[in-house]
């Protein structure tokens, strides 16, 4: 008997993901460049978030189309975004057999309440998180992954390394606690106790955890992996810079030899421009993603 | 004697954690250096096509393929492991990079994408009751040459194999409990 769809399947496919980059592409060149540097999965949308945030607007699921197209291409599994709550775009998804689904908040919310029920679906869901409360509220509507969602589209990794920070130090604070804390702690977190103590228990998320949301060089990279992240999102970073192709393959590298300094030299070297970066404090509070979705 | 996992990509951290379950000692293997010092290599699941680039990259593909052919080295291949040890690779991307180590031809993606992939019960080799199998957008074996002892079948083909010091498995046991795969293993890599 054949059982598809369970959690661990599901969790396991990110597992699978783990020391590994993976990156946005919105079009069959950018993931067959995206293959050929090495990363382990292509995330497939109409525009990198640095130019979601430029045009502004509604941004919605990608065509599916395009997203077909891109899984004809590249053996390596593709991902595809759906708006907060929109369980409509998910299910389009589903039925077009992307390997997974990212809930985002790159794109505008549909739902200012609610999550999709994640349980409800076979293929696995990854979702963005600022702190481990949030976090482990989209691990129980079923997500079978969590990133960081930094600020998106910005080149800045000032907004994930909080974010990655946050939740480790939240980790390190549940590993200490006694049950009875552990009862206000869930409480402030709106999370279940059960979860709370299968954290203290392993120590870490229940799920894998990648940075996202800014990550532009190999050193926001290796900065993001030894902050504790068990992999990486690229957004608009490789294909924002000069030269996507030699991005790509740096940032590849610089995920495995995170802890590397002369590895991360080497490859950091001659790379030509990154893409523009934007500082925080430029960003209105409305245009912060981040605040998307908690 | 230390087994080791071959930290690149994928699925290092469930290996290592299930060998040390099995009170055996353990190794990362990142380089030429830590490989050297290990009788036994896991080649957990991940991306093929990221694991092989880099294995290449790093000189590692050259010195695990020649310590295998020696004889001094145990290799376990899961999922990505199994890819990458095929001898053939029948629907790869024309540079895969390939270990190509086993008498066996290799589909990727057999069983289709990840809304596919399942966990069922299986029988392994002579274990004496069955096994809980999670396939995550596995590969199967297609053809076995006849040096190759197959160890499990799905009505599909063949989703676990051994050829002298290699065995290979389309499925994942590091995401189980169940650690007779990983003990198994070991048995073989005391008898290098």
């Amino acid at each position: 008997m054949k059982e598809q769809g369970t959690f661990r399947v599901k969790k396991g496919m990110a597992q699978m993901q783990k020391g590994g980059v993976i990156m946005d592409v919105t079009t069959v060149e950018q993931a067959c460049i995206a293959e050929k540097a090495g990363a382990v999965a292509v995330m497939a949308l109409e525009r990198v978030p640095a130019d979601i945030r430029a045009a502004g607007g509604v941004a919605r699921m990608a065509d599916p189309e395009m997203i077909l197209k891109i899984m004809d291409t590249v053996t390596i599994p593709v991902m595809a975004k759906v708006r907060i709550g929109h369980f409509a775009e998910a299910q389009i998804l589903e039925e077009l057999s992307v390997d997974y689904i990212d809930e985002s908040e790159v794109l505008t919310p549909a739902d200012e309440q609610y999550h999709i029920n994640k349980h409800h679906f076979k293929i696995p869901f990854v979702c963005g998180a600022r702190d481990l409360g949030e976090a482990l509220r989209r691990i129980s509507e079923g997500a079978a992954m969590i990133r960081t969602k930094g600020e998106p589209g910005t080149g800045n990794v000032v907004e994930a390394v909080r974010h990655m920070r946050r939740v480790m130090d939240q980790i390190r604070q549940v590993i200490g606690k006694a049950d009875d804390e552990l009862v206000v702690l869930a409480k402030e977190m709106g999370v279940s106790l059960e979860m709370l103590k299968e954290v203290r228990t392993a120590g870490r998320l229940p799920v894998v955890n990648f940075a996202a949301g800014g990550i532009a060089s190999p050193a926001d990279a290796s900065l993001m992996m030894q902050l504790g992240s068990d992999g990486i999102f690229v957004g608009s970073g490789v294909f924002k810079a000069e030269s996507p192709e030699r991005v790509a393959e740096a940032i590849v590298q610089a995920t495995l030899h995170y802890d590397d300094p002369k590895v991360l030299a080497e490859v950091s070297r001659g790379l030509g421009e990154a893409m523009p970066g934007l500082e925080m404090s430029s960003l209105n509070i409305a245009d912060r993603m981040q605040e998307r979705g908690i | 004697m230390i087994v080791g996992v071959l930290s690149v990509q994928g699925a290092v951290s469930e290996h290592l954690k299930h060998l040390e379950r099995c009170a055996v000692e353990t190794a990362a293997v990142k380089n030429i250096e830590s490989l050297n010092k290990v009788s036994g290599l896991i080649i957990p699941g991940g991306e093929s096509t990221t694991i092989g680039k880099l294995l290449d990259i790093f000189g590692l593909a050259e010195e695990i393929r020649s310590r295998s052919l020696q004889g001094s080295l145990a290799i376990f291949g899961t999922c990505a492991g199994m890819v990458l040890m095929a001898r053939e690779i029948m629907d790869g991307i024309k540079e895969q990079p390939k270990l190509a180590l086993m008498d066996i031809s290799v589909q990727r993606n057999a069983f289709g994408r990840q809304r596919e992939s399942f966990e069922t019960e299986l029988e392994f080799y002579s274990f004496d009751s069955s096994l809980t199998a999670v396939f995550i957008r596995a590969p199967l074996i297609a053809k076995s040459g006849p040096g190759v002892k197959v160890l499990a079948r799905v009505p599909e083909g063949i989703v676990a194999a051994r050829q002298g010091n290699l065995l290979t498995t389309s499925f994942h046991p590091e995401l189980t409990d169940d650690l007779r795969v990983h003990q198994y293993f070991i048995e073989m890599c005391q008898n290098i």
